[in-house]
This record gives C-alpha cells, sequence and structure tokens, in this order.
C-alpha cells in the first residue's frame, strides 16, 4: 500500500547548523507513527518542513505516491495535512467555531460557515470523541481542550494526515489519556497521525511505528510492538565517546542549597515544577539532565530569584531565598548564575564587552563608588577577566553581541565565577560553543568545584553530564526521576529522560 | 525603543544614517518648495544666511537650541529605557509654574538663592508631571504614549486655568503673570549691555545655555558614569537581562520618567525665567515634539543632541528669515521638516540599512 | 444652566461628534488588526485643509470630499508602508505623521491662498448643509416631539451617514469573513499566517479603511461644522477620538457612546460658563480636560479593564 507520507533525502540547513540530514521517511496510511529524539535531533525542523514553514535545501515530498511541492501552509492544508503545535494558534478570545472557521470561512458572510461548522463538530465530535463547547471562548478553556479545538481545525480543514508537535507537554495525565483514544479513533477511521515526542511511553502505548532522529539524521525505523524502551533509548541517545575531563573524585563537604518540594506553575496554570527536592554540597557538581521543556529552566530561575515559587522552599546557606524572589539578593549571599539563553539574559548585546561583563554586579564597590560607574576600573576588570578566561578578541570595547558563541559564554562564566560564588547555578554552558572553549569551560567547571565551591549545572548534552557531574538528577515532566551517580550508563538514562523509571510505578 | 546597532560599523550608525535622513527630509521639503513655486536652493540660502550669516542669527540659534537640548534630552533620557515620552510639551508647560511659583513667590529673597529654587522647582514640577504616566505604565500597565499624550491636553486645560484665575493680575487684559523678578536671569545683550558696555543685537540668548550645556553634560555623565545610568540603558536594551542582573525595573521606569521630565521642565527656565520672564500661556510652542526630532536625530546620545539641537535652531531661525523673505514659504516649513526627519529616522529607520549593510559590512563566513 | 438649551445643546453635541464618531472608527479599524495609529489628529487635519482647499477651488463639497478621503489615504499608506513593510516605530510614524500634516496645510494653504494659511470661507453651495428631515419644520411647535425634532433634523448629510456606520462597522466587524480575519490579525496573527491569510494585506486594508473615515472626518470638519480651513483646526480631536477608542474598550457601539460623551462635554463647556457644584464655580477647562482625564482613570485600570488588541503595534516578523 502506497505510504501516506513519503519524505525522500530531505536536508535543510539553518546556516551553520545542519538541522536535517538527507532524511528519509516513510508513514504508512492509517497508523499512528511516532518520531523520537533528543533536543536539535531535527523532528521539529522535518515536520516544519512537511508543513511548509520552511522548504528543505534538498530533497523531495510525496504524498499517496505522488511527488508535491509544499511552498506553504495552505498547501500543505490543500494536501490534507494538518499540524497541532506545540504553542497553540488560536485567537482567545474567539469562539471554538470562530477559530476553526478562520481562514475557510467559504464567502463573505461568516453565519453560514458557522453553522456548517457546527454540524461539522457534531458529527466530529461523535465520531472522534472531540467533544467542546462550540460557543466556549477558547482563551477561557483549559489547555487540554484548547489542543482538541487545534484538532478540530485541522479535521475540519480536511486533514487526512495530522502532525503533533509534543502534545503532552501541556497536559495532566488524564488529558494525554484523552488524547491518545482520540487519536487512536483518528487511525482506526483511516487518517494518519504523526506524533513528535521525546517521551518514550507514549511511543510505547500508541503508536504503530517509531523512527528515531538524532543530531539531524535518521537513525532508525521499528514497528512498535517489535521493539523495547531500552532500545529505543539508546538509539535515541546513541553511544557517545565521552568528552573525558580529568577530574580527581569530588570531596563533598556541607549542604549548600537545599530545595524542598518546590512547585511552580506558568500562566496558564500547568504545573512546571513538581513537587522537586535535591541538594547542592560544597565541592560537588550535581548535574540535572533532561530535555528541554521538562522543568530544568524554570529551577534555574526559581533558584537564582528571577521567578518566585508557587510553593516549597529554596534554601541558600541557611537562608530560604525563594521568599526573597530577587536576584541581586541572591547573588548578595554568594550565589552566581550562568543563564541558559545568553543572549536573552546573560549578556546586553548592544553594550560593549566590559559593560557586560559587569551585568548583574555593576553595584560594587570596586567599580566605583556610591552612585558612580568607574569607566577605568570596568575596563580593567573586563580584561583581566578576558586574560584569564582567554576570551578572543580580549577587547574590552568589543560590542557583546559581536563575540562567537564560545567567547560570550566565557564572559559570562568569567564574570559570574569571578566572583567567587559560594554556589554556582548554570545552564546549557556549552550550547553552540566551539569545542576548544567546551573543553575550557569544561575545566574551570571542574576547577570549582575542586576549590569546595557548589556547582548545579542543567543541560541537554547527555555527555556533558556524564562527564562534569558527580550526581546526576533526572528531570521529566517537572518531576525528579531519579538520582544516579557518575557511572550511570547513557541506556539508564536515557529511559529516565524519556519518563521511564524503574522506581516509579 | 532600544537601538539595536547591529552590523554596522559606529560611524555608519551615529553619523551616516542621520545624515542621509536629513538629506532625504531636506530632498522632500524641497520638493515642496519647488510646488509653492520658489527655488529650493535660493530658501536654503537664505536659511543658511538669517541663522548663521549674523550675530543675531546665531543668537536666536543658539536660543532655540537651548529648548531644544532640553527637550531632546528628556526624550532621549526616556529612550534609553525602551519609553517613548512624547509628553515633553506638558511637562515643560507644567514646569513653568513652578518657576513662576518660585520665582513670584520668593522674590524678597536675593537672587542667588531664589534662581537655583526656581530651577529645582521646575524640575520638580516637570519631574511629577512625567512620574505620573511612569508610574501608571510600570505599576498598572497603562501605556505611556497614550497617557503622555492625555497629560499634554491636561496640563493644557490646567495651566490656562491657572494663569487666568491665579497668576493674572487683577485688571490686565494679557492671559499672563506679572513679571519675574525675583528670578531674573540675564539675556547676553543685557550683560554686555551692563557689565562691558557693549552694543549686541536683541535675541532671547540668556544664560541658561550653560544650563543646557551643563545638563548635556550631566546627562552623558548619569548615563554612561553612574550605576543608575547601566540600570536604565540595561532597562532599555534588554529588560530579560535586567532583571537577571536584580534590577527593579519598575523603578528604573519610575525614576527615568522622573528624570525626562526633569529635563524637559529645563525648558520652561529657559523660557519663563531666561526670555519672557513672566508665565504665559503656550511658551512652550511645539519645542517638546521638536524634541522627538531631536532625540532620534542626535540618537538619543548627548553630543548628537547638542549638535541636532543646534540645527534644528538653525532650521528654526532660519525659517523666520525665510517667511520674512519669501512670504510665501511659511514658516511652518520648519515643521514639514520636522515632521520628515522623525518619519525618516523613526519610522523608516531600517529602510536605508539594507542598501548600507551592503555598503559596509564585510561578511563574516 | 438654562434647561431650556439642552435641545440645542444636544443638536451641537451630535454635530461635534461626528469627527470624533469617524476618527474613532478609524482607529478602531486599525488598531483591530494590531496597528496603533496615533496619526488619526494628522490625517483629518490634512483631509480638512484639502477639502476646504478643493471646495474653494472647485466650488463643490463632494469634490472636496473626494480630495480629502485620497489625500488621508496617502498618509494613511506611508503609516501602514512604515508600519507593516518597514517593522518601524507606528508611535513614531503616527507623530511625523500629525507633525507633516500641520506644517503642510498651512504651507501650502499660506502659497495657494495667501491668507497665512487659511482657506477662503466657503459659500454655501460648497459646504454640506443641514438637512431638515420630513417632518421636522411640522413638529416644530410641538411641545417634547418638537425639541426632539430639532435634535435629530438639520444635520448634514454626513452625520447621517456616521450615524449609520456605526452599526455597519460592528456589524462588519463580527458577521462578515473580513471581519473574522481582521479581529484575529490583531490578536494573533500568527494563527492567522498559519491558517494560510496574508497578514500584510489584512493590516494594509484596515489601514485603507482608517484612511477613507479620517478623510469623511476632516471633509466634515471644514465643510461642514465649519465653512474653511483654519490652521490646527482639528484641535486634538484625533487625540479625543483615541481617548474615546480606549474608554470603549475597542467595541463600536460603546465607542459611539464615548463619542457622544466626549461631544457633550465639548458641547455642553460652550454652555456651562459658570456652572456650579455647590458653590465651587467648575471652571471651563475642567470640562474640557474631563474626556482626557477620564481615559487616564480608564487606563489606569481604575474603572474596568482596558484590553486592547493582544498584538497592537508589534510589528509581524515570521520569526522562524
Amino acid at each position: 500500500m502506497t505510504p501516506a507520507i513519503e519524505l525522500i533525502g530531505i536536508d535543510k540547513r539553518f546556516g551553520a547548523v545542519h538541522a536535517n540530514k538527507d532524511v528519509t521517511l516513510s508513514i504508512g496510511q492509517g497508523s499512528i507513527h511516532g518520531i523520537i529524539g533528543e533536543n536539535g535531533a531535527g523532528k521539529s525542523t522535518l515536520m516544519s518542513i512537511l508543513f511548509g514553514f520552511y522548504s528543505a535545501d534538498k530533497g523531495e515530498i510525496k504524498i499517496k505516491g505522488q511527488p508535491v511541492r509544499i511552498k506553504s501552509s495552505s498547501d500543505a492544508i490543500s494536501h490534507g495535512i494538518g499540524m497541532v503545535h506545540q504553542h497553540f494558534m488560536l485567537v482567545d478570545p474567539f469562539t471554538v467555531l470562530e477559530n476553526i472557521v478562520l481562514g475557510v470561512e467559504g464567502g463573505n458572510l461568516i453565519g453560514p460557515a458557522l453553522e456548517k461548522a457546527r454540524q461539522e463538530l457534531t458529527r466530529l465530535a461523535r465520531d472522534y470523541e472531540l467533544e467542546v463547547d462550540p460557543d466556549a471562548i477558547v482563551g477561557e478553556l483549559p489547555v487540554g481542550l484548547q489542543q482538541r479545538v487545534e484538532i478540530l481545525k485541522a479535521l475540519f480543514k480536511g486533514a487526512e494526515t495530522l502532525i503533533l508537535d509534543e502534545p503532552t507537554g501541556v497536559l495532566t495525565p488524564d488529558e494525554a489519556d484523552h488524547l491518545f483514544r482520540i487519536l487512536g479513533q483518528l487511525r482506526d477511521q483511516g487518517k494518519t497521525v504523526i506524533l513528535i515526542t521525546h517521551k518514550l511511553r507514549e511511543i510505547m502505548a500508541i503508536t504503530d511505528h517509531v523512527s528515531v532522529m538524532r543530531r539531524g539524521a535518521m537513525v532508525a525505523t521499528r514497528e512498535t510492538k517489535h521493539t523495547s524502551v531500552e532500545e529505543l533509548a539508546e538509539l535515541m541517545v546513541g553511544r557517545h565517546v565521552l568528552l573525558h575531563v580529568e577530574k580527581a573524585k569530588a570531596r563533598p563537604g556541607q549542604v549548600v542549597l537545599e530545595v524542598k518540594n518546590l512547585t511552580w506553575k506558568d500562566h496558564k496554570g500547568t504545573v512546571r515544577v513538581d513537587n522537586v527536592s535535591f541538594n547542592v554540597r560544597a565541592g560537588e557538581i550535581v548535574g540535572i539532565a533532561g530535555v528541554s521543556g521538562n522543568g530544568q529552566s524554570e529551577i534555574l530561575e526559581l533558584i537564582s530569584g528571577i521567578s518566585k515559587p508557587a510553593s516549597g522552599q529554596i534554601i541558600f546557606e541557611g537562608k530560604d531565598i525563594g521568599v526573597l524572589g530577587d536576584p541581586r539578593h541572591v547573588r548578595e549571599e554568594g550565589l552566581a548564575h550562568v543563564p541558559e539563553d545568553r543572549q536573552h539574559r546573560g549578556l546586553i548585546a548592544s553594550f560593549d564587552a566590559s559593560e557586560s561583563v559587569i551585568l548583574g554586579w555593576h553595584y560594587d564597590e570596586a567599580l566605583g563608588k556610591g552612585f558612580r560607574l568607574d569607566r577605568e576600573a570596568v575596563v580593567k576588570r573586563c580584561k583581566a577577566e578576558m586574560q584569564e578566561f582567554d576570551v578572543r578578541p580580549a577587547d574590552p570595547l568589543l560590542m557583546s553581541g559581536k563575540f562567537s558563541g564560545g567567547n560570550q559564554q566565557k564572559i559570562i562564566l568569567a564574570r559570574e565565577i569571578g566572583r567567587d560564588p559560594d554556589l554556582l547555578i548554570v545552564g546549557q554552558p556549552t550550547r553552540g560553543v566551539d569545542i576548544g572553549a567546551i573543553e575550557f569551560i569544561h575545566k574551570r567547571l571542574i576547577a570549582l568545584r575542586d576549590q569546595g565551591k557548589a556547582v548545579l549545572l542543567v543541560s541537554v548534552e547527555l555527555d556533558e553530564i556524564r562527564s562534569l557531574s558527580d550526581r546526576i538528577l533526572v528531570m521529566f515532566a517537572g518531576r525528579i526521576m531519579g538520582e544516579r551517580d557518575s557511572s550511570a550508563d547513557e541506556r539508564e538514562l536515557g529511559l529516565l529522560m524519556a519518563g521511564v523509571s524503574k522506581d516509579a510505578a | 525603543m532600544a537601538n539595536p546597532r547591529g552590523e554596522l560599523p559606529a560611524w555608519v550608525d551615529i553619523g551616516l544614517i542621520p545624515l542621509l535622513n536629513l538629506f532625504i527630509a531636506l530632498l522632500f521639503a524641497g520638493l515642496v518648495v519647488l510646488i509653492i513655486g520658489e527655488n529650493p536652493l535660493e530658501a536654503m540660502w537664505i536659511m543658511l544666511k538669517g541663522a548663521v550669516g549674523s550675530l543675531k542669527g546665531w543668537g536666536y540659534l543658539l536660543y532655540y537650541a537651548t529648548n531644544f537640548v532640553f527637550t531632546g534630552l528628556a526624550v532621549a533620557v526616556a529612550f534609553h529605557a525602551g519609553l517613548f515620552n512624547i509628553g515633553g510639551e506638558g511637562q515643560a508647560y507644567i514646569a513653568g509654574l513652578g518657576a513662576a511659583i518660585v520665582g513670584l513667590g520668593l522674590e524678597v529673597l536675593p537672587w542667588p538663592v531664589v534662581i537655583p529654587l526656581a530651577i529645582l522647582a521646575a524640575m520638580l514640577f516637570g519631574a511629577f508631571w512625567a512620574w505620573i504616566p511612569g508610574y501608571l505604565q510600570a505599576r498598572r500597565g497603562s501605556h505611556i504614549v497614550i497617557t503622555t499624550i492625555m497629560f499634554n491636553f491636561i496640563a493644557g486645560s490646567l495651566m490656562i486655568y491657572l494663569i487666568k484665575d491665579y497668576f493674572r493680575p487683577l485688571g490686565k487684559m494679557a492671559v499672563e503673570s506679572r513679571e519675574i523678578t525675583g528670578a531674573y536671569i540675564l539675556s547676553f545683550r543685557e550683560i554686555a549691555m551692563q557689565f562691558f558696555d557693549l552694543r549686541l543685537p536683541s535675541t532671547p540668548l540668556n544664560l541658561t545655555v550653560f544650563l543646557a550645556a551643563l545638563a548635556a553634560w550631566a546627562v552623558w555623565y548619569l548615563l554612561w558614569r553612574t550605576e543608575l545610568g547601566y540600570e536604565i540603558r540595561a532597562v532599555g536594551a534588554n529588560p530579560a537581562a535586567a532583571i537577571y542582573a536584580g534590577i527593579k525595573t519598575d523603578r528604573i521606569i519610575m525614576i527615568t520618567m522622573a528624570i525626562s521630565g526633569g529635563l524637559a521642565g529645563l525648558m520652561a527656565v529657559n523660557e519663563v525665567l531666561g526670555v519672557q520672564h513672566r508665565l504665559l500661556l503656550e511658551f512652550v510652542g511645539g519645542s517638546g515634539f521638536v524634541g522627538i526630532a531631536v532625540a532620534l536625530m542626535g540618537r538619543s546620545h548627548p553630543i548628537g543632541i547638542v549638535l541636532s539641537a543646534m540645527l534644528f535652531g538653525l532650521l528654526y531661525q532660519g525659517g523666520t528669515e525665510l517667511s520674512f523673505a519669501k512670504p510665501l514659504i511659511s514658516r511652518d516649513m520648519i515643521v514639514v521638516i520636522q515632521g520628515l526627519v522623525i518619519l525618516f529616522m523613526g519610522a523608516l529607520e531600517y529602510a536605508f540599512r539594507p542598501a548600507l549593510a551592503r555598503i559596509f559590512v564585510r561578511v563574516e563566513d | 444652566m438654562d434647561l431650556s438649551l439642552l435641545p440645542e445643546i444636544l443638536a451641537s453635541t451630535i454635530r461635534l461628534s461626528v469627527p470624533l464618531v469617524l476618527a474613532c472608527l478609524a482607529g478602531l479599524w486599525s488598531e483591530k488588526s494590531g496597528i496603533v495609529d496615533i496619526g488619526l489628529e494628522g490625517k483629518m487635519l490634512a483631509a480638512a485643509f484639502a477639502a476646504a482647499a478643493s471646495a474653494a477651488y472647485f466650488q463643490s463639497a463632494w469634490l472636496g470630499l473626494l480630495i480629502a478621503i485620497f489625500v488621508s489615504l496617502g498618509f494613511s499608506l506611508v503609516h501602514g508602508y512604515a508600519a507593516i513593510n518597514q517593522r518601524g516605530n507606528q508611535v513614531v510614524s503616527g507623530v511625523a505623521i500629525n507633525m507633516l500634516a500641520a506644517g503642510l496645510a498651512v504651507v501650502l494653504g499660506n502659497t495657494w491662498f495667501k491668507e497665512g494659511g487659511r482657506t477662503p470661507a466657503l459659500p454655501v453651495d460648497a459646504r454640506f448643509m443641514p438637512i431638515e428631515l420630513p417632518g421636522a419644520a411640522a413638529l416644530a411647535n410641538v411641545p417634547l416631539l418638537g425639541d426632539f425634532a430639532k435634535i435629530i433634523s438639520g444635520h448634514s448629510i454626513l452625520t447621517y451617514l456616521t450615524i449609520l456606520l456605526v452599526p455597519l462597522t460592528a456589524w462588519a466587524l463580527a458577521r462578515t469573513r473580513f471581519g473574522l480575519r481582521l479581529r484575529a490579525v490583531g490578536e494573533n496573527p500568527q494563527a492567522v499566517d498559519t491558517a494560510g491569510i496574508s497578514v500584510a494585506l489584512l493590516r494594509y486594508q484596515a489601514v485603507i479603511i482608517a484612511g477613507i473615515l479620517c478623510g469623511i472626518a476632516g471633509a466634515f470638519i471644514s465643510t461642514s461644522l465649519s465653512a474653511s480651513f483654519v490652521r490646527d483646526m482639528t484641535a486634538g480631536r484625533g487625540f479625543m477620538a483615541l481617548a474615546a477608542l480606549i474608554f470603549a474598550n475597542w467595541r463600536a457601539w460603546p465607542a459611539l457612546y464615548a463619542c457622544l460623551l466626549f461631544g457633550f462635554l465639548q458641547a455642553g463647556g460652550n454652555y456651562m460658563q459658570g456652572a456650579h457644584i455647590g458653590s465651587f464655580e467648575v471652571p471651563v477647562q475642567f470640562i474640557i480636560m474631563a474626556p482626557y482625564v477620564l481615559t487616564v482613570v480608564l487606563l489606569a485600570g481604575f474603572i474596568g479593564k482596558s484590553i486592547p488588541p493582544r498584538a497592537s503595534g508589534i510589528p509581524y516578523t515570521k520569526d522562524r
């Protein structure tokens, strides 16, 4: 039987990033096909190409055996492809009907379209268990129902193939189960479903086939019933050559940071950090592994004081800093923070390097008495730090945005480590950083730990976590799935990262 | 309004682009002059001569520039924090109240006491008028552009009421206060007469011009040599990074607006204490809006602002002379140029960047 | 205050509200699509000048109206280009247009008519004159009904047109495909983009409608409300309309009421000299200020919540 969708030799680059490397994928009609992979594996890019957001540099797409050209989302829609994005494309003040009808009103007056949609909605609700109040205001619906509206939108436009991008990230377990039932119905009625996810449980639960992507390439395709969670985890994470960093055994001292029952919800009310507890001692590196979006970023922001917890405590050197919610206070207590997104938070791209080097510490008396900012002192400090951290070019007057990723990161690290903090929390330290700088940064982090400081490391790069951490915590869906020491193998960690825990029920 | 200084070299960004935009604005203005039936080049010559060709011209030029430096600095400081303060007009107006209250109320005291106090009062009143919209933006999320526009109108009505009913001496027809002798800032002409026995042409240029220079330096110092200035610029350039750095963005917004209003208030010092020597209606006369053009052209940097203020001073004085020489070209031609400058510098700013980028940027591989 | 003046005040209210309503609707269309329009004032002023100048030249009010609309459209398209294609700062663009319009109107007026920026007074056939509705004269002396007739009748055709535009706008936004898409693009342009609809086209269409409405508003001011153009004759109406729009929470019918309220304050201000609250004589300036103060109070969230279209003022970039 002709596959519903065929992607042949899809290749796509974004500047230096090779997002999709000659990817070939065949998806059968009337099946649920999962695509699994870590961050940066290329799955979202691939589906965006299928849905017309990007055009592939090379390769072709066939639908039901016929080659097609998809240059925009309307092309994709006209070929029966519908997509439910991670971030919903909904107009909050509109009703469900209005959202569904947008773009396919079929005439100048929307009255008839709304009527038609209402009838269609009743039918779809019956056929696929997609009940939703057609007159409800979308912005007031719970997230699970909003997602249903997205699915209905696609079906209303005649989608034969439905792509879902990480659909369960925002759902409660019950809502997720309901979603799977719906997907099952769709499949039984002959629709094709493509499910992008990093969660192994979901794959095993509902897919018929699963393809694994890793670092832009299509690694393997299996029939779900003939594979296992272990095999998939291994394929997903791969056998990596460990960037072996020479390090002495850790000698952890006192508890520096204690996180107790920390919980945080986003503005939509979804729980992002779910009753998390752990601690970090002086003289050790604790690494939090996990696919991004599982709560790690939020934990860093909570500890650094950028956001406030909904409940729980963050105790740093005996003081409950969760209550303070103030990055400056937290810094004064001896915490330093290398943020995950250096462009967004860590630097000010339009400031010159010397001014980025004082970000967060600009009130230091050494940089100017009282209200003053001593330019000379600032530039001198910058030059010194640049030399110590081998930042190139060592020019304090160069605009921060102009440094390469690795050098930007070194500037930030120099700044934060230069403060001689008791605890350094650092997110994605080597994202977008060249090999030479990676080694340098890793060495510095270990050095810090050997000086008796505490380091909390968050990274989506499992290699990095494994080579640097003394203890590894794995986060999934806002919870800590398990703790392992640095000798844990990648398969085990991969399983935990994908939500499979032997410990949990 | 953060300035995304992208890939272009600094001299292009700060020097070339403003000149280019000015050039295009003048080009369009020249077109209008042609439509009117006059010769644009001749018009330009008359303007230049009228502004810089005589001592009197320079006097007026610098007098205008004084006002524009203050209002330009006001807009610029707010821009650095990412705020668009359109309320300079109203803030300067209300500041006049402060200057007049102190100038009239404390006139028994000697002038070395009254003048500084009057200046302070003007700044405080202006700061207050700007602080309220700042507070509303920071704490209640009210869009600062709309509130400052509203406050301009409120100031307009309020001042008419106050001047008419509280400052106007009984029996006087003109809606203005009595003369403010307690805080009399001398004009250059008066100084020349009194101390040097020199005859200078009569212009409104007075000692406040030095205050303008001081203000420009003070703003530079504030923004680039103090912690507060750093925080202001950080909030405007990258609010997320500012939060990361522990900067309290709410506080910064309010403080910045207050500073902005205070600077605009200095314009009232010039006009009320240095030129008119009384509180009168509509003394701001559009300077608040010129300040927007000046800040945009000067790229929100004090040096650029001083230069742009002088340029607009040239345009205003030259424009006045031109309207005498060529009655067909109304003095409002300057307003047209102003509008064009703001349009090209502010809204179509990116229009030329692609072309310039092709010329100036070496693509790094 | 003399109550017998009420019918006159109400009639005056309607007259004065017309440019406000038109400008307000213009702002509504623009902002609903996500484009902030501070330049309503400038467009109206330019239109007022164009209408008065053309009407004087061609001795025709209708030609004046047509040309006024064209001129306002021109400014609108400049604003649209700056906002949509150049993704420039929409507030700055609006401020620039206000200035340009103010300056150009006086400069050109001075050149062409040599009256220092004014346009010559228009004769009655080059203006939009009041129209007496049938039956109004007959009812003139009937108590209450006669007063009512005095208020409703005797307005220019543009007034009646404006009143019709309110329900038309409300209906168009709520019940047509265009209205649905326009409202969507102001809330979530990405949703519209992924549905395969051009964000830019929708916004241009909104901006064009705004231009036309401002054109009518300006023409009304100089050829119906007045008989010529005088410098700065819009006198802040464009901003008052903006205030009314915010006051009305970006909805058509409340916009009408807000404009009527502000118009009433304008009309009443003239009559309310010497009005008293207790022993305090309310200065007329306070009545003039009232619309602006009310708007600030609303924006501060003290009376209800101000909810603008979510994507208002944010240039749309397909960030991929």
